[in-house]
């Protein structure tokens, strides 16, 4: 006889899987947050922290012609291994100009850019904070919106924008003035960075902004700051987690730019990522391609490490 | 408090400063002249010259099928680590950890790019895995820094979400496990679409990292976009970003609706 089941009643609990499972792993040691774990640590070991020993392995290999094409580390004759270990890429770095050249142009151009952007965006990011809420979240959205929209389109759209008989210099005709000459300049190159990377700075600081207390402004107020004195003395030193957060979200990866130099730069706009792209696509010297990765890093390894620090500060005030 | 002229004003330079160069390049989309620049009337032939062109179709669909795989299994690696960031107070390795989980996020591209092509070569010669490279590779460089994206998302929700729910879970008995697949999951569902979608659009966009790891014959969008524009201006390049802005404006127009309306009402003034 098969009873139909009332369908308010709810069916039996079964025994739960999981908590079986559960007791026989704990019993030889290993507890949920291992499994938990275990994933995420495993991918990121094998392809991100894995890798960067590679490239550094690798830099301090030769040239050659074959596959692949470097010289190995370790060789292995008659039972004895041999490790051989080349310094002369990093020789190279510091005593060819190319290349100290491409680091100080790299660094100045990427910090001239990050302090522009700066300059851009704070007033954006304290106009957005202090909108009325009706308002905040669509301007939020109108900064998060061209971040999503592709990297490469808006470089892209810059160029359109800049060139000789474009937007700009066609817009300037109409009062009679004579083409500029934007593209393929340094000049290029800055607006390029502050235009791709002005969101990144704009929300952290719409982050730490948003979060002050208004009292403190009014308290400021009250006891007779002129609006400028309260914005430097109160306002500005609040907001450093978020200027130092966003100001890192610019800089680090501005230093290792290729996109932008390659389209808005001229052919003496001297940026390390362009030239670590060269030296392996169009040289194919995969070993000296590897040291400038590793001196790359080395430069970003302070940024880094600032970074973190501050996104702390930002996250859990 | 006095409102200023300053802030608006600069908010608006901003703003049209942001959205210019890309409204520009969609209204030149519908441009019938070749000069991309140049108004001649208006035409939608670049749109068909888009879907007739084999090259960019191929690369479309593949570039869709990488970011799909990629940004799922972003999803599950970089939810598991948000989870442990969040939950676990202290673990062994944990500064490591969250280093390795955050560090991809502002790693220059062409580090991450050479530095997944030279642990792939070494890897073949070693283990004879991956044979070549091409979509596979592609797929693994990229769930990588997708997974630091959605861990930053998902960990945000988790730290702002009312831990009582869980404990109250727990208490009636139901393990860690069921605890995280019935309450925690469906509060945190949000951070994860939007998460999938960052990773998703993250992908699609990747030029650098792809040049590096992918092989003969598998070209992604973004790899020919780059050859044509590096050539001079196209109108079916702006054809085809218009499409994707379109496309975009949409997804975040909607991911901002869910996430409005889901806020938790809490907080009460």
């Amino acid at each position: 006889m098969t009873a139909t089941r009332d369908p308010t009643i709810p069916p039996p609990r079964r025994l739960k899987p999981w908590s079986a499972v559960e007791k026989g792993l704990a019993r030889v040691g290993i507890t949920g947050r291992m499994l938990v774990l275990a994933a995420p640590v495993l991918w990121l070991l094998v392809f991100f922290l894995v890798p960067l020993a590679v490239v550094f392995g690798i830099s301090l290999a030769n040239k050659q012609f074959g596959r692949p094409p470097y010289t190995p580390l370790l060789t292995s004759e008659e039972g004895t291994v041999q490790l051989t270990l080349h310094l002369n890429n990093y020789i190279r770095l510091f005593t060819d100009n190319l290349y100290v050249a491409a680091y100080l142009s790299s660094i100045r151009i990427a910090a001239l850019a990050t302090i522009i952007t700066l300059i851009v965006g704070y007033p954006m990011a304290y106009a957005i904070a202090r909108a009325p809420d009706r308002w905040r979240n669509i301007l939020l959205m109108l900064v998060i919106l061209p971040f999503f929209t592709s990297f490469l389109l808006r470089v892209y759209a810059l160029t359109g924008f800049m060139r000789g008989n474009g937007v700009i210099n066609q817009f300037l005709g109409l009062f009679g003035i004579e083409p500029i000459v934007m593209m393929q300049t340094d000049f290029a190159v800055y607006v390029g960075i502050v235009y791709t990377y002005l969101p990144f700075m704009i929300l952290p600081l719409y982050t730490t902004l948003v979060k002050l207390d208004v009292s403190l402004f009014e308290a400021s107020a009250d006891l007779g700051a002129r609006p400028v004195h309260t914005f430097l003395f109160v306002t500005l030193p609040l907001s450093i987690p978020g200027i130092i957060a966003g100001s890192m979200l610019v800089f680090i990866p501005a230093i290792g730019e290729f996109v932008i130099p390659s389209l808005l730069g001229g052919p003496e706009t001297l940026m390390i990522g362009r030239v670590l792209w060269d030296e392996f696509f169009t040289n194919t010297n995969w070993p000296r391609a590897a040291a400038v990765a590793v001196a790359m890093l080395l430069v970003v390894v302070v940024p880094i490490m600032l970074l973190q620090r501050a996104q702390g500060a930002v996250v859990e005030k | 408090m006095k409102r200023g002229w300053f802030l608006p004003i600069a908010a608006a330079l901003g703003f049209s400063f942001l959205y210019a160069p890309i409204v520009s390049l969609v209204i030149f989309s519908f441009n019938e002249s070749r000069l991309v620049t140049v108004w001649s009337g208006f035409s939608t032939q670049w749109y068909g010259e888009l879907f007739r062109d084999p090259q960019m179709l191929g690369a479309a669909w593949l570039s869709l099928q990488i970011a799909a795989l990629s940004a799922t299994i972003a999803l599950v690696l970089g939810t598991l680590a948000a989870v442990a960031l969040v939950r676990f107070r202290r673990f062994r390795g944990r500064t490591l950890f969250s280093g390795m989980v955050s560090a991809p996020l502002v790693m220059p591209d062409v580090i991450t790019g050479l530095s997944l092509l030279l642990l792939f070569v070494a890897m073949e010669s070693l283990l004879g895995w991956p044979q070549g490279r091409g979509m596979m590779t592609i797929i693994i460089a990229h769930a990588t820094f997708c997974t630091a994206y959605v861990c930053v998302v998902v960990q945000s929700r988790l730290s702002d979400f009312d831990r009582s729910l869980e404990e109250a879970a727990m208490d009636l008995g139901a393990s860690p496990v069921r605890t995280f697949f019935d309450v925690t999951l469906p509060i945190i569902a949000p951070a994860l679409v939007s998460g999938w979608l960052l990773g998703f659009t993250l992908s699609l966009d990747d030029l650098v990292i792809a040049s590096f790891v992918s092989g003969p014959g598998s070209s992604t969008l973004p790899m020919v976009i780059f050859s044509k524009v590096r050539l001079g201006v196209s109108p079916d390049v702006n054809a085809l970003a218009t499409i994707i802005i379109g496309i975009v404006a949409l997804g975040v127009l909607a991911a901002t609706v869910i996430q409005l309306r889901s806020k938790p009402k809490t907080s009460a003034p």
